[in-house]
């Protein structure tokens, strides 16, 4: 991934608190530390409202820390990223755009491309298309997001993500909404994009199956104010498919990251 | 198919029933045309006073129309910087409200003072009631923008101008066409106002001088063709609000 070494941590979130309205409001974070390599797929998982989507923002630059610090590329981040991309649990497609230009959207803002992507237009326009099938979604580019499924639109959505092949993917519970089936069709698709281009991705979930069948590394988080109170390596090999998900050490995997968070909710 | 034909006939047949209620009640409670003339005798001076009314009605169109295209390129600029930025918003609303609050039959003296009797002050007056609900519109449509939509750009590294362009203003464009129907008939109670007041021509003046005559059949032909014109306009601005944001309005569109 461009000039960082691999063994260099790509994202250095050291001893970090973070809070939501000022020192005195809600303590989201307490003194979290995490590494994560480039090009590395972690997945954070842990009871809702412990600060997973924090944890986010706070890599994104969107909300500074309270305390700590957070390095991404060996730089101290001191405000939003300009290198990653991002989806939602709501695919937050823009509904006056059609499918395409939805996903074409970034490359009219990152730097990089906005200048290339006016003079290229049909050049990228062809990258999108390809990007779409790779999803399933051929055939549906000049559809509008509401005239697609949910599952539909949070293919467009990791596609919008992607586009424009970022060093780093933040996911924010984005299969959350969707049924079982559908969810795993996605973390195919998700998991065939990463080997294809690589990003560093950070995926918070409530899901550890999602977890443990997408993530290289899975960190589970306390209840608020959360910190990390464990990290486990999944040594699958990859591609890994849904039959990995049904044996025994998957599965014992799986019981014992349920049994951190069961342990952390006080139980 | 028979239910979208009695959705479409059902405002035509309720304003004739209005029109017929009103004739029965001229006729059963023998109401003098001086009082409350009945449809008939208005449709009857209209057809004696066509050419008259249908100069001064042109004449009120142009002023409302001129009112109203001004009061949308300030209304657009003033609900976009506002929306946009809360500390214009802090300092400008105190000011727009009170504006708004002044009945604008109290500024027409002063408009007249400034700019003698004539068309000026009705158009000015049009763009004065015209403008406050596109201001309100727009900057309600550019401040409700949901924060992730912002967050995708901005860890894009997108400009404030930018998030502006690419969502916010799109974003807003259904508040914005949502609002010409309500500030277009807002429009024509302004220049019509003005009119009745300061002006030597429109249906405003045609209406002042119809009742200074006591014609007060004249009258209500002219107050019904305003109705008629803010129905029209309003009308147009429906097919315009669907076709440029089809997007926001799509249950009624898409039904498959």
């Amino acid at each position: 991934m461009g000039t960082v070494p691999v063994h260099e941590p790509l994202i250095d979130i050291n001893n970090v608190s973070m809070a939501y309205g000022g020192a005195h409001g809600v303590i989201a974070l307490a003194e979290t530390s995490l590494q994560i390599k480039a090009g590395e797929f972690v997945a954070v998982v842990g009871p809702s409202g412990c600060g997973k989507s924090s944890l986010l923002k706070l890599v994104s630059g969107l909300h500074p820390p309270l305390r700590g610090s957070v390095h991404v590329a060996g730089q101290p981040v001191n405000g939003p990223l300009k290198i990653c991309g991002m989806a939602f649990q709501n695919p937050m497609l823009l509904p006056w755009r059609t499918t395409i230009q939805n996903v074409l959207l970034p490359l009219e803002i990152v730097a990089s491309h906005a200048g290339r992507f006016r003079r290229n237009r049909a050049e990228y326009r062809e990258r999108a298309r390809e990007l779409l099938a790779t999803v399933g979604l051929a055939g549906f580019e000049d559809k509008y997001p509401w005239e697609l499924s949910g599952g539909m639109q949070q293919r467009a959505s990791l596609c919008r993500a992607l586009i424009h092949s970022p060093e780093l993917l933040l996911l924010d519970e984005p299969f959350g909404a969707l049924d079982l089936f559908t969810r795993e069709d996605l973390w195919d698709v998700l998991q065939a994009l990463w080997v294809k281009q690589r990003p560093t991705v950070i995926l918070v979930t409530h899901d550890l199956r999602e977890a443990i069948f997408l993530a290289d590394t899975v960190y589970v988080i306390s209840p608020r104010p959360g910190r990390v109170i464990s990290k486990a390596d999944t040594d699958f090999s990859r591609p890994r498919t849904l039959s990995d998900t049904f044996t025994p050490r998957f599965t014992e995997l799986s019981h014992a990251l349920r049994e951190q968070i069961g342990v952390s909710a006080g139980r | 198919m028979k239910k979208t034909l009695w959705k479409r006939s059902l405002p035509w047949l309720c304003t004739i029933g209005m029109f017929v209620l009103w004739e029965l009640v001229c006729i059963v409670l023998n109401v003098d045309t001086f009082i409350l003339p009945s449809p008939v005798a208005v449709w009857h001076s209209f057809v004696a006073h066509t050419g008259l009314i249908m100069s001064n009605a042109l004449q009120t169109l142009m002023t409302t129309v001129a009112g109203f295209a001004l009061g949308v390129s300030v209304g657009l600029l003033f609900g976009l910087l506002i929306g946009a930025s809360p500390s214009v918003y802090d300092a400008l609303y105190p000011i727009m409200i009170g504006f708004n609050s002044i009945p604008k039959v109290a500024i027409v003296p002063v408009l007249v003072i400034w700019f003698g009797i004539g068309t000026v002050p009705a158009i000015i007056t049009a763009f004065a009631t015209a403008t406050f609900p596109i201001v309100v519109n727009v900057a309600t449509g550019l401040a409700t923008i949901e924060p992730e939509w912002q967050d995708v750009l901005r860890v894009l590294g997108a400009s404030k101008w930018q998030i502006l362009t690419k969502i916010g203003i799109p974003r807003s464009m259904p508040y914005f066409f949502a609002s010409l129907k309500v500030a277009i008939t807002l429009a024509f109670v302004g220049s019509v106002v003005a009119e009745t007041v300061a002006a030597n021509s429109g249906i405003g003046y045609l209406m002042m001088i119809a009742s200074g005559r006591f014609d007060v059949p004249l009258v209500f032909a002219a107050l019904v063709v305003v109705g008629v014109m803010g129905v029209a306009m309003y009308e147009a601005f429906v097919i315009v609000e669907r076709r440029m944001t089809f997007w926001a309005t799509r249950r009624q569109e898409v039904v498959t």
